[in-house]
């Protein structure tokens, strides 16, 4: 189990286009992910979940990811957030 | 339940019909950010009357007829030091039932004291029932499960499963079938009074929409009809969709019923597993309409096996009267 903290910077916060960055990011890992926002937990490898869990921007997300390559997984995701998702 | 429910967020409500608190403020706006922890209501008479000896401040004050009667009384005779300590004692809200707006020297007291006053035109009896099953509502337990959550036959049914094994296929097959979606991925499950599992989308403004791999986010309601859609539904049944994986036994008889566990609550489940060219939908809805005969008292797993025993009983005295008839004949 691996789980860091990260923050939306990019203005629109978590919209369609960056849900399906993340999700198809996420899909490349064998792990199971998870991203939390308050008492909310969804599976980073579904588009819907994303969405609806409505991150703003300047939000404090966490990503979790269990399984065989979740170091590289929690990593990956944190820097195409880090990134402002290429914007 | 959520971090913190304050009096505002109770304003926000978005109840309707026989849920409607209809609640304006009409004093105290500063104090709108108050939290309300707890989901009940105390009716202050007694302490109004000067009496404050377990006195539940932390409940919402209900202000009824038998109370502004009180407050009236206080008006005249101008004493004040009941009231005035109410409000010190850091009390989330006070409700007037019956649209009763208090005296002017209340509401300056309360708006001092930063203490909301919601009025409501409903009577006394009828607000406490809406309130208390809102706040029961709002506190109950709470958690948000991946999986698409749908209405087949009439049964709140929850498939869940790996993302990528096929729930929205699946679903999307059980709507065209003439089932109903309620939501997509993340569903916010409650349990209330304790035995009941009430699923509805996380956001209802977001909700009915569903995502297909290949062809994307498709919006139910409108492809399909005000038909196809439920906004919440009891869960009774979860359905979890895996891959199949050939070195693993899947139930083939059906005669014990397996369960899994959500916030406490034990559900009939099962594990359908999927490879191509078995038709989810069909399978799912074959489950849930076994799982109603099996709720009605038919059990087609164990009546087919009792079937057999009775069967090989009957086989059984056949043969022993057909030997003893035999060895008569030869005697």
């Amino acid at each position: 189990m691996m789980e860091m903290d990260v923050t939306v910077k990019n203005r629109a916060g978590i919209h369609a286009r960056p849900a399906g960055m993340i999700v198809t990011l996420a899909n490349k890992f064998g792990s199971q992910i998870f991203i939390e926002k308050d008492n909310d937990k969804i599976n980073a490898k579904s588009i819907m979940g994303l969405i609806t869990l409505g991150v703003l921007c300047n939000t404090t997300i966490k990503i979790s990811a269990t399984g065989p390559d979740e170091q590289a997984a929690v990593e990956a995701l944190v820097k195409l957030i880090d990134n402002r998702f290429e914007e | 339940m959520p971090k913190s429910f304050t009096v505002l967020d109770l304003l926000d409500l978005d109840l309707k019909d026989h849920n409607a608190l209809n609640l304006t403020c009409k004093a105290g706006r500063k104090g709108l950010s108050k939290a309300i922890t707890q989901p009940d209501i105390n009716r202050p008479g007694l302490a109004l009357s000067g009496f404050f000896d377990d006195f539940n401040a932390k409940r919402l004050q209900l202000f009824g007829n038998g109370e502004t009667a009180y407050l009236r009384m206080l008006s005249q005779q101008n004493s004040w030091a009941a009231v005035d300590e109410i409000f010190r004692r850091n009390i989330p809200c006070c409700i007037f039932t019956n649209n009763y707006l208090p005296e002017e020297r209340f509401l300056q007291l309360a708006e001092s004291n930063q203490v909301p006053i919601l009025l409501t035109d409903l009577n006394s009896s009828d607000f406490t029932v809406r309130i208390i099953r809102s706040l029961a509502d709002v506190f109950a337990p709470q958690r948000t499960i991946h999986g698409v959550f749908v209405e087949v036959s009439g049964l709140g049914v929850l498939l869940s499963g790996d993302s990528g094994v096929g729930k929205s296929e699946a679903a999307l097959e059980l709507i065209e079938r003439g089932h109903r979606l309620i939501c997509d991925d993340a569903v916010d499950i409650r349990c209330v009074s304790g035995n009941t599992l009430m699923g509805k989308p996380v956001n209802p403004a977001l909700g009915h929409h569903l995502e297909v791999r290949g062809i994307g986010i498709i919006n139910i309601a409108q492809l399909f009809g005000v038909a196809a859609i439920q906004v919440q539904k009891e869960i009774e049944m979860v359905i979890e969709l895996e891959i199949w994986d050939p070195t693993k036994e899947y139930e083939r008889l059906g005669t014990k019923d397996q369960t899994s566990e959500i916030l406490g609550v034990r559900l009939p489940s099962m594990k359908i597993p999927v490879k191509p060219g078995r038709n989810i939908a069909i399978l799912i809805e074959t489950a849930v309409m076994n799982h109603r005969l099996k709720k009605m008292g038919f059990h087609s797993a164990q009546q087919f096996n009792q079937n057999v025993i009775e069967w090989l009983e009957s086989e059984n005295a056949r043969t022993v009267y057909l030997r003893k008839t035999q060895e008569n004949q030869f005697q």
